[in-house]
């Protein structure tokens, strides 16, 4: 059995791709290049300031399917307005951004409305946005619809000890990276069957992925001389 | 209970706990009292045989029938995403690479179109990159199949297609060899390119491969086939359909063993996909035998793509043409292994300080890469491997996730095995080829 390679205009580059700013800039270091302070710098490069890009949600229209997409959401679900917090369009894919008590009605009319048709929840995990956002865990869904070759990020962000409701009972395949999402980043999802740690250890104390936990390692001696372990390193921001 | 090497058994608050690693399953069940003991859990793994690494499942069972089955993961979990944040974001293909080590291509692959899209530079790959990382990929496809085929096989009881399977996937490592300089975890695909051309020995031996194949995969099918214990141990056996595996997220062979032709590189093509002519193999059964018909239909529609981009593979450049992101060094396999290549050193350190001057800054630097995130989906072996990429514009990944198809897979194990034999777990499971490596990260 074989299938046509995807030619409907769904893959086409969206137009309004150059229009969006990015879903979220990460805290960066506003001023210097190599992580010194107070040293004698000769170079110049420690006065460099990184310019900060918008974090404001694109323009209408958005170009390709977004406009559809976003279109049927609004006419599907009537506490749009209220649930999405911003869309953002960049590098040519969308993003939801959802209020966090809302993702799982969101995710329901995602699944089964028919003009919207996703029926995989492709992926499910975490970004810890410290120093940027006060909601500082953002939880990341990649929604992919079959029907009609498309793909959505939903975006929900919740506070350090925040929580927000589990789509387990829409899609049973976030049952396992809800719990590592969880595992990773400590955020609780409410309604969860069994919202246990699935990678670390159970008795794990701490959250590994959140940016404030250390990567841990020791210094390696080479050759006489010592390398300090990878966090502790010298590194170009 | 017999008193044999192989079983011990101790009494806990628990119950009584036995520890077994062989013999027969009647003296252990014969000595327990069938009245007061209906139910028994049985911990297998996480070191086991026939769990394809460390896999844990624990599993209750009355008789033979499997009442509950929980799979248990994390044995592997090495902190590669983790790891990723405090490299630079050519370093990352190092890391990525050892997630699923039957599959580190596509790790790789994953990970540099992440990157490369971050940057907006998907378009300015050069053709003769992108074929060969088509040709690449295709090839690490036959060799995960044919591990699944190998340890399938032993797992069913066909111990000679282990020796087979393995026998021919070290040809594909030959080649890997030969052009990266490793066997496995090759760091191969890089951000804006691949670390080094082909060399013609390489192409020779694919080209040997692809006659040499063919037949071999003929006659695993004389062997495996026909064979009667190989369909009771397959066919009917770990049913998922099409709503079941949607439900689960399952996807790679499993999904199109049960109907539904879902394969990223027909459906959202990447890396020109769209150029080559190839089929997507479906089965209708859903079970074991389905997927183990989809896998082999798979190899040889590989072998097609592996042949297309032999004869597309014509003369140019491997990296992108902009020097900013493009690896300065030019690789080469030395005696000792893969380096930089002679003339390259000599240039650096005895023609040009400028160009000393730009090895060391991207080498010890590395690039910048435009704030943002980016998700990049490719078919692997197994199913969507998804590379969710964040960067905050800086030199080093601000945070990178990958959906690996074996860890969405294995929430597969319960639905397919409960209700069913305690045998047919060894068979569900190995049907859905999990890869510890890649499930753990």
């Amino acid at each position: 059995m074989s299938i046509e390679p995807n030619k409907s205009e769904t893959s086409a580059d969206p137009v309004g791709a150059e229009l969006g700013a990015p879903a979220q800039t990460p805290a960066s270091p506003a001023k210097g290049m190599f992580g010194i302070t107070g040293s004698g710098d000769v170079s110049g490069f420690g006065g460099l300031v990184r310019r900060q890009p918008e974090t404001g949600g694109s323009p209408k229209p958005y170009g390709g399917y977004f406009d559809e997409v976003t279109d049927a959401l609004e006419e599907a679900y009537p506490g749009f307005a209220d649930a999405i917090e911003k869309v953002v369009v960049d590098r040519g894919e969308l993003t939801l951004h959802i209020q966090p008590e809302k993702i799982a009605e969101v995710a329901q009319i995602m699944r089964d409305d028919e003009s919207l048709r996703f029926e995989l929840c492709s992926s499910v995990s975490g970004v810890d946005y410290l120093g940027s956002d006060a909601r500082r865990l953002h939880v990341v869904y990649h929604l992919t619809s079959m029907t009609y070759r498309r793909r959505v990020r939903l975006e929900a962000a919740v506070p350090a000890d925040g929580s927000l409701p589990s789509v387990t009972s829409i899609y049973p395949t976030a049952d396992w990276q809800e719990r590592e999402t969880y595992d990773m980043f400590g955020v609780i999802f409410t309604g969860h069957p069994n919202l246990t740690r699935v990678l670390m250890p159970d008795d794990w104390e701490g959250f590994p992925q959140r940016k404030d936990y250390p990567l841990g390692g020791v210094p390696v001696e080479y050759k006489g001389a010592e390398i300090p372990p990878p966090d502790q390193r010298r590194v170009y921001q | 209970m017999t008193s044999s090497g192989y079983a011990t058994e101790r009494e806990t608050t628990e119950g009584r706990v036995f520890t077994v690693t062989g013999g027969d399953w009647d003296t252990i069940t014969g000595s327990i009292d069938p009245l007061s003991n209906e139910k028994i859990v049985v911990n297998m793994g996480p070191q086991h045989p026939s769990t394809h690494g460390v896999l844990r499942l624990v599993l209750e069972l009355e008789g033979e029938t499997v009442t509950e089955a929980r799979p248990v993961v994390g044995y592997l979990h090495t902190g590669i995403e983790k790891n990723l944040e405090y490299r630079n974001w050519t370093q990352g293909t190092t890391f990525v690479t050892r997630a699923d080590y039957l599959a580190p291509l596509f790790n790789e692959a994953g990970y540099c179109l992440a990157v490369e899209k971050l940057l907006g530079i998907t378009d300015d790959i050069t053709e003769r990159a992108n074929t060969i990382r088509v040709l690449f990929m295709e090839l690490n496809r036959i060799s995960s199949h044919l591990v699944w085929l190998a340890t399938t096989g032993m797992e069913l009881g066909a111990i000679s297609m282990m020796l087979y399977g393995f026998r021919e996937r070290e040809y594909i490592l030959d080649i890997f060899e030969e052009t990266s300089g490793l066997r496995m975890n090759h760091a191969y695909f890089r951000p804006g390119g691949v670390a080094q051309d082909i060399p013609e020995s390489a192409i020779k031996k694919i080209r040997d491969f692809l006659v040499y194949l063919p037949k071999k995969l003929k006659e695993y099918e004389a062997m495996l086939s026909g064979q009667v214990i190989w369909h009771e141990r397959t066919q009917g056996v770990a049913v998922l359909d099409v709503t079941g595996c949607l439900a689960l997220g399952i996807t790679g062979p499993v999904l199109r063993a049960s109907g539904l032709a879902w394969d990223l590189r027909k459906t959202m093509p990447y890396c020109g996909y769209e150029n080559y002519e190839f089929d997507v193999p479906t089965a209708t059964t859903a079970d074991v035998w389905g997927r183990y018909q989809v896998r082999l239909a798979e190899i040889r529609e590989s072998l097609k793509i592996v042949e297309q981009a032999l004869d597309r593979l014509k003369p140019g450049p491997i990296f992108i043409a902009d020097k900013k992101i493009a690896w300065p060094a030019q690789l080469a396999v030395g005696l000792d292994g893969m380096g930089n290549s002679l003339e390259h050193v000599a240039k650096i350190m005895g023609q040009s300080m400028e160009s000393l001057i730009h090895h060391f800054k991207l080498v010890t630097e590395g690039f910048r890469v435009p704030p943002g995130q980016v998700y990049v989906a490719i078919e692997h072996p197994r199913g969507e491997l998804g590379v969710h990429a964040v960067s905050d514009g800086g030199t080093h990944p601000y945070r990178v996730h990958m959906r690996d198809p074996s860890f969405v897979n294995l929430q597969a194990i319960p639905a397919m095995a409960e209700g069913a034999l305690l045998a047919d777990v060894i068979a569900g499971g190995a049907s859905l080829d999990p890869v510890m490596g890649g499930c753990d990260r």
